[in-house]
């Protein structure tokens, strides 16, 4: 039985943010699925691993952690030796690296998932979408890809000339809005829509779709 | 001159997190205020620092950061050896505090930050605070506050034993609420409470209190 266990759900695009990290390093885990559907989420024995009630959750041995990001860092340190360097050992590079990382989170995310939640769930689960917020979040994300743009124009990747999590973090909600109008905002930027290319295309990447496409 | 900068607004919540960090570890440096009032922040010179437009920025020698967050990680690893120890050597523990330091960022700070802005900022500006952002944003605030209070009845800090950068980041907006009807989120939870008091009393948070009320 593997050490690492990482409870989640394939569609939920924080556990696809772990699977991305922990296929990036090859490492031997057990994916438990939790049933969203039937609210497993919010019972008890869930909630004793994210007290949030939210995918994913990870076990390795006796640590039990959540929240996507902090569980990429902390696989992304201790298995430092294994499969792809998504971290850099140098304070210097490392501290660019989480200012992109922060971009993510605290730039790009909102607006995305606003856009990933109205755009591609809401449809599926028979809602209808809210055009004013994808109007208002599609202005939003327009002005953070631009300063997308101008960055990727002198740098290979986000934190610089490597694949790492500040390009990782986005995979998943990429993914999502790449089926919706919103993927024009992407391909309208070269060096943006080169970026995703490259990262949507690496092998770990297509193993989390893979594994989507199996449930 | 101090090698290291740190150009913001005293009235920002995230400018104040950098401050008290560097008052933590007891390092020199400049404070550089940018004057928002006349959209210093939107200019040329301001977005070299953060293309964002946003403060606060960081500078340490020849290396530039943005995001409050990035920043704080940088110092903390950076002058590890110096002053408060924010952060733990050992990765188990350090994965704990890195959970709770998301949980600030994606969990407390969106709601936090709405009320800051209804609550504390809007009457500084002469503006009008809607009521109804305010009601939901004060029922989502109880619900982290929730967790919090189980999470601090076993841990004397958030991250566990001893202060770290998952305590510190709460600072900024936890003094603008204690200013306003929100308080009272805090002062029901008996955990909680404690745990406020105890961390804004830090004699570095004082300090950034003190240059606040200088300018």
């Amino acid at each position: 039985m593997a050490a690492i266990k990482v409870h989640g759900n394939p569609l939920s695009t924080a556990a696809m943010r772990v699977l991305a990290t922990i296929y990036e390093k090859e490492i031997d885990h057990e994916f438990v699925f939790v049933d969203m559907r039937a609210g497993e989420h919010k019972k008890e024995h869930f909630l004793s691993l994210n007290p949030f009630g939210q995918v994913p959750a990870l076990e390795d041995g006796d640590l039990k952690l959540f929240e996507s990001r902090a569980i990429n860092k902390y696989v992304a340190c201790e298995y430092a030796v294994k499969g792809t360097q998504l971290i850099y050992q140098d304070s210097k590079k490392m501290a660019i690296t989480s200012v992109w990382m922060e971009v993510e989170a605290q730039q790009y995310d909102p607006a995305a998932s606003k856009l990933g939640w109205e755009l591609a769930i809401k449809p599926l689960l028979g809602m209808s979408t809210d055009t004013a917020v994808v109007e208002e979040n599609e202005a939003k994300l327009a002005k953070v890809l631009d300063v997308y743009e101008s960055r990727l124009a002198q740098s290979k990747y986000l934190g610089g000339d490597c694949f790492t999590l500040a390009d990782l973090h986005h995979l998943p909600t990429l993914q999502y809005l790449f089926g919706t109008q919103v993927k024009k905002l992407f391909d309208s930027r070269p060096h943006v829509s080169a970026w995703v290319a490259d990262i949507t295309a690496r092998p770990a990447w297509l193993k989390v779709l893979a594994l989507q496409s199996q449930q | 001159m101090a090698a290291i900068k740190a150009h913001g607004s005293l009235i920002s919540t995230a400018t104040n997190r950098v401050l008290v960090i560097l008052y933590e570890k007891e390092l020199e440096f400049e404070f550089v205020s940018v004057d928002m009032s006349t959209g210093e922040h939107k200019k040329d010179h301001f977005l070299s620092l953060n293309p964002f437009g946003q403060v606060p920025a960081f500078e340490d020698g020849d290396l530039k950061l943005f995001e409050s967050r990035a920043i704080t990680k940088y110092v903390a690893y950076e002058y590890a050896s110096k002053g408060t120890q924010l952060i733990h050597q050992d990765s188990k523990k350090m994965a704990i505090t890195l959970v709770w330091m998301e949980v600030e960022a994606q969990q407390y700070d969106p709601v936090a930050s709405k009320l800051v802005w209804e609550l504390g900022i809007k009457p500084m500006l002469g503006m009008v605070t809607d009521k109804a952002i305010v009601e939901e944003n004060e029922a989502k605030l109880a619900k982290v506050l929730d967790v919090y209070e189980n999470r601090l009845a076993h841990s004397k800090y958030l991250g566990g034993d001893c202060f770290t950068l998952a305590d510190l980041h709460h600072l900024p907006t936890l003094q603008y609420l204690l200013g306003t009807q929100s308080q009272k989120l805090f002062d029901s939870r008996p955990h909680v409470s404690a745990w406020v008091a105890d961390i804004t009393a830090r004699p570095a948070w004082l300090k950034v209190q003190a240059l606040r009320k200088k300018h």
